[in-house]
């Protein structure tokens, strides 16, 4: 079970039983799905965007554990933050999910995001993982369709 | 005391000789033993089968029907004889009537676009039902974009059977084909299709049967059901991947268009005019998967040794055994609950994704398929995203279910 405790840390459990920012927002400006047509993980994002900051964002939809844990962590993370720290985020998330964390990022930089650490063991699980940053950066680029990680 | 119906019939089957044919089986995986029930997407090899393969590479390997020489005259002799034997397996009258494929999604392809093609007109109607396979949805589609025609589905009922009275009054002269598969890859449901095919036969339309999930569980025979075309795919009965049969009756596969243009498929070639092959060869162009077709043989005549009617109530005790153990897990549901049915176990738990309940059955060795199974309509009728689909085959045990049961008891403890 450990490598399996790695994958589902309690605070990915915690997040999937009581996702958080886990609505609709009435007054987004921006609002982009998220689609993975292999495992049926289904998302809306609700961004409200002003100038350079994210004012608020929430999100609605189905899907595995990780994959909206995955939202609801994000979420949380990136409100309040400008583009280029919810870039930066996603970078580094995306370096840890696939295992390419190099020694420079401490765990204090990771923060919550550290729960993700075991997905990198889970190749199949990645994209479960990374479905709702890629929506958030489409919705950041001011893109409408439907994003898929397929 | 079903386990002792299992035990009883298992006496008989003796799944643990069937076991020693599959050395895949015999192998940890995260440190378990593996537990693979994930036979609807593709069974497993023999070794007779994987011998036969080898042997054709080693000793045998040359190109068919046009060399003079000793490998080339072996190589034609295996390869047809596959064909004959599959012949004899499907109880189809001639070879004429048996084409190598690469697997069922091409068979229905080859149908669609030769068939297909010459036969439906714009208003014409092709009949398929709620619970296809997208093999049998989307070529149907792209030529009823191409034709003008309509695609029509009979729709199922919440136990995941065919609602034939809506099939009746879906049938009518402007229907140009009925196109079902025989046994749900997502619902396990065997379809009552020799019924299907009188009631279309009974208004002069053909009938094509995806038979990929049918031909390991039970004997087909095409001259009983009267099909009109069978397409069915090696690797999930046993023989490899990249092979397949499309059963068609001979006086349809006359009036039929070629498929592809290339070599083999041909009696002479000049710039002005191409006189075609006979049949089946006409629908075979280029070198065909010629160790595919050995190995296909090879598994036909695994399957031919088998004591059908032992296995049959084998695999029916397991289903049983297996239906009854998952239906005593709270926050289980089964999707498909047909009264006909074979070793196949779509489930969801409340609660918990398909995906997740994958990857933690995947940490205790068992591989189940979780997704959609290619068949989202399916899933669309049961208003789910997804399911987790065992499905068995010949070599599963009752202590493999078991493992099944425990790992979903292992779910349940880490998300419930």
């Amino acid at each position: 079970m450990s490598e399996l405790r790695a994958l589902y840390q309690e605070i990915i459990l915690d997040h999937n039983k009581n996702p958080r920012n886990f609505k609709r927002l009435e007054d987004a400006n921006r609002t982009v799905d998220g689609y993975n047509p292999l495992c049926g993980d289904h998302y809306t994002l609700f961004l409200k965007v002003e100038g350079d900051i994210i004012r608020d964002i929430a999100f609605q939809g189905s899907g595995c554990a990780i994959s909206k844990a995955s939202a609801s962590i994000m979420t949380s993370l990136v409100k309040g933050k400008t583009k280029a720290e919810a870039e930066k985020l996603f970078g580094t998330f995306h370096k840890l999910v696939t295992g390419e964390l190099d020694g420079s990022v401490t765990l204090e930089d990771l923060g919550k995001l550290a729960a993700f650490g075991g997905v990198s063991e889970f190749p199949a699980r990645v994209k479960c993982a990374s479905l709702p940053w890629h929506t958030m950066r489409s919705a950041l680029e001011s893109k409408t369709q439907t994003v898929s990680t397929e | 005391m079903h386990s002792e119906t299992l035990d009883t019939v298992d006496r008989k089957f003796d799944v643990t000789r069937i076991r020693r044919d599959f050395p895949v089986l015999d192998q940890l995986v995260h440190g378990k033993p593996l537990v693979y029930l994930d036979n609807a997407a593709t069974s497993q090899k023999p070794q007779v089968v994987l011998d036969a393969i080898n042997r054709y590479y080693r000793m045998g390997n040359a190109n068919i029907h046009r060399g003079v020489h000793y490998l080339s005259e072996q190589a034609t002799q295996e390869y047809e004889g596959a064909r004959e034997k599959v012949r004899r397996f499907l109880n189809a009258r001639s070879t004429r009537e048996i084409v190598f494929v690469r697997g069922t999604t091409e068979g229905i392809n080859l149908v669609a676009s030769t068939f297909g093609r010459s036969k439906v007109r714009a208003g014409d109607e092709i009949l398929i039902s709620a619970m296809e396979h997208h093999s049998n949805i989307v070529p149907w589609q792209l030529l009823c974009e191409e034709k003008g025609a309509k695609l029509r589905v009979v729709p199922i009922s919440d136990r995941g059977e065919l609602i034939l009275d809506e099939y009746q009054k879906l049938l009518s002269e402007r229907t140009k084909l009925v196109a079902v598969t025989h046994v749900s890859n997502a619902l396990g449901t065997i379809n009552p299709v020799k019924h299907v095919i009188a009631e279309a036969h009974r208004r002069s339309i053909p009938v094509l049967i995806d038979g990929a999930q049918a031909v390991p569980h039970d004997r087909v025979d095409v001259r009983d059901l009267d099909c009109d075309f069978y397409a069915l795919s090696g690797h999930k009965m046993f023989g490899p991947t990249g092979v397949g049969i499309l059963y068609a009756r001979e006086a349809i596969l006359e009036e039929m268009p070629p498929y592809q243009g290339g070599g083999d498929m041909i009696k002479s070639v000049t710039f002005e005019r191409t006189i075609f092959n006979d049949l089946p060869y006409r629908f075979e162009a280029g070198t065909p998967h010629i160790a595919g077709g050995i190995g296909l043989g090879a598994a036909v005549d695994y399957l031919e040794q088998l004591d059908w009617q032992g296995l049959g109530e084998y695999e029916d005790a397991l289903l049983e055994y297996a239906t009854e153990a998952l239906s005593s897990v709270k926050k289980l549901q089964i999707i498909g609950t047909a009264r006909e049915k074979t070793g196949v176990i779509s489930f969801v738990i409340e609660g918990v994704h398909p995906h997740d309940v994958g990857t933690v059955l995947d940490q205790e060795g068992i591989a189940v398929r979780t997704g959609h199974h290619c068949a989202q309509p399916v899933m669309q009728r049961f208003n789910i995203p997804a399911t987790a689909r065992a499905s068995f085959a010949l070599y599963n045990t009752q202590e493999e279910v078991d493992s099944l049961v425990a790992g979903v008891h292992k779910v349940m403890e880490l998300f419930g």
